[in-house]
């Protein structure tokens, strides 16, 4: 290749990305295979579990869209598929909630980290609006019940003129795409985001090491 | 205060500088295969949840449909179709974004219900009641009681309607057969021939493939007006009550059986079990609830630049624990 195409290439947009990127996360930050001698506890754990359950979730949630939303009602397969899907999002609010536990005393906003945090309970936030359009979307008395509920409390903000509880085609769509979108993107953005600024130092310690005087 | 818990993060470059937590980590470090992590903690998930499943299942109460209200509960039926009639029940007096008029909720000046005004019309007597029959019935007195209710003026049929609530308020049971003699008009014709027609089945597909602006009455998937109707009803709160399921029984976040539902939302329910969303606030309780909802969960998004909330790690030390294996081996100091 000559020295006039690799300038050309060096200036497309393509490679200006490229090198955008690996400035902000080099290949050994963002799949390392050595980290701080502090990222040894068992809270740890439970962010990683939180991405594998809600790998899980998306998952199973594919599975029983392949069915179609009475599929689980008449199958014992697509209702064993359900009981995954249920139980995975059991888990994964249990883990995420630990894991912002655990990062709210850790104050893992310091350094630089307070987008971190705010990505986390923006998926955090999603996740809960992902989760109750499920329960709407049973097309049982559960959602029913719920629907005929919430309602009243989404139409007292005025929100419920535009987006419809009761409105099962609606929800459905929120369900399968927006949301799991929303939760999916902000994730990547906070696992993303984690990479590049690295997990929080313990308090009191500097990134050298050093005892930070108070 | 220390330095560590004061500085608000990314304020200005020239603190950026200073933070002493920012920047990569060049103290000790230890193998780690975050690949493996992952893979580990994929199949832990994957396992824990095919073990939960095989073992507790997921619950699928049917959902109730109008005919079964109907044969169950025909009194309560009747009851509610002649609260449609007269105006009185929830949906009929909703306001938005149902109907005009009602009492929507507020946050104090905040009317955010009226301001989104009425985007999904409701009529609750026309649309569960007279349209239904309109659309359906062969029967020569409820042909005849249509006539004489579309021929009446809207105070007319109000006086019939409430009249007849009122007689079944003091009928033994509530029973239609029961009721005394009265003016009550077409009405005990019209809400007999509803609980003719719900008894069929007919009601449910009715009240679902009603043409709405949104659909010509084929594909459907709006199940506001059912579901609306039902709400009405005191058959939908009865089996609730009997899940478990009211407001006062934390409602919404549980589901049927012995399942944890939606624990996440303890804290929403949680309100609605104090006073004073039980008591003084009680008429706009969902508005304040979901105001404050909306300001606490403002308050978790902002805590790291918030004075005092983000000091909270320093002062009651719980990181200790969290760090102690690194502490106990590299000393306070670290790495350095």
């Amino acid at each position: 290749m000559s020295a006039a195409s690799d300038s050309a290439t060096g200036s497309s947009w393509t490679a200006r990305l490229r090198a955008r990127t690996l400035e902000a996360v080099p290949a050994e930050q963002a799949l390392p295979d050595r980290q701080p001698a502090y990222v040894s506890s068992w809270i740890y754990v439970f962010g990683v579990a939180t991405l594998a359950a809600l790998l899980v979730v998306i998952g199973t949630g594919l599975v029983l869209s392949m069915g179609g939303p009475g599929w689980w009602h008449v199958s014992s397969l697509g209702h064993f598929v359900n009981s995954l899907h249920l139980w995975s999002v059991e888990i994964f609010f249990i883990a995420m909630v630990v894991h912002l536990w655990g990062k709210f005393w850790m104050a893992a906003w310091r350094g630089h980290r307070a987008l971190t945090w705010m990505t986390g309970v923006v998926s955090f936030l999603a996740s809960i609006g992902a989760a109750f359009t499920g329960y709407l979307v049973q097309t049982n008395f559960d959602s029913q019940w719920i629907a005929s509920e919430a309602k009243d409390g989404i139409n007292a903000t005025g929100v419920g003129a535009f987006w419809n509880v009761l409105d099962v085609g609606q929800m459905m769509l929120w369900h399968v795409t927006l949301l799991p979108i929303g939760v999916g993107l902000v994730a990547v953005l906070h696992v993303v985001l984690v990479r590049v600024r690295g997990v929080v130092p313990p308090i009191g310690i500097a990134t050298d090491g050093s005892v930070i005087e108070s | 205060m220390s330095a560590v818990a004061e500085q608000a993060p990314g304020a200005r470059r020239s603190t950026r500088r200073a933070d002493p937590a920012a920047g990569p980590w060049r103290g000790p470090t230890r193998p780690y295969d975050l690949v493996k992590e992952f893979v580990a903690a994929l199949a832990v998930v994957a396992l824990l949840t095919a073990a939960l499943a095989a073992l507790f299942s997921s619950p699928d109460e049917r959902s109730i449909t109008l005919q079964g209200w109907a044969k169950q509960s025909p009194n309560d039926f009747v009851l509610t179709a002649t609260g449609e009639l007269a105006g009185t029940t929830t949906s009929a007096g909703y306001g938005p974004p149902y109907t005009d008029g009602g009492e929507p909720q507020s946050i104090g000046p905040l009317h955010l219900a009226q301001w989104a005004g009425v985007r999904i019309p409701v009529d609750a007597a026309q649309d569960f009641v007279i349209g239904p029959l309109t659309a359906t019935t062969h029967d020569a007195a409820v042909t005849e009681a249509l006539a004489t209710w579309t021929g009446a003026t809207a105070d007319q049929r109000t006086a019939w309607a409430s009249a007849y609530a009122d007689a079944l308020g003091e009928a033994p049971d509530g029973d239609p057969a029961k009721v005394g003699t009265g003016d009550y008009g077409p009405v005990p014709a019209l809400t007999g021939g509803l609980l003719t027609l719900a008894t069929t089945g007919g009601l449910d597909a009715q009240l679902v493939s009603a043409p709405t602006p949104a659909s010509s009455g084929f594909y459907q998937t709006d199940y506001t007006r059912p579901i609306l109707f039902l709400a009405d009803s005191g058959h939908l709160d009865e089996i609730a009550g009997q899940q478990h399921l009211h407001g006062d029984q934390w409602g919404m976040m549980n589901e049927t059986g012995n399942y944890p539902g939606q624990a996440w939302l303890w804290l929403y329910s949680f309100w609605y079990q104090v006073p004073p969303f039980t008591t003084s606030w009680e008429p706009n309780a969902d508005a304040l609830i979901w105001g404050l909802m909306m300001i606490l969960s403002l308050v978790l998004l902002l805590v790291p630049f918030i004075p005092g909330l983000r000091s909270i790690p320093v002062r009651i030390p719980v990181h200790r624990l969290i760090w102690r294996d690194y502490h106990r081996a590299h000393g306070r100091g670290g790495g350095r």
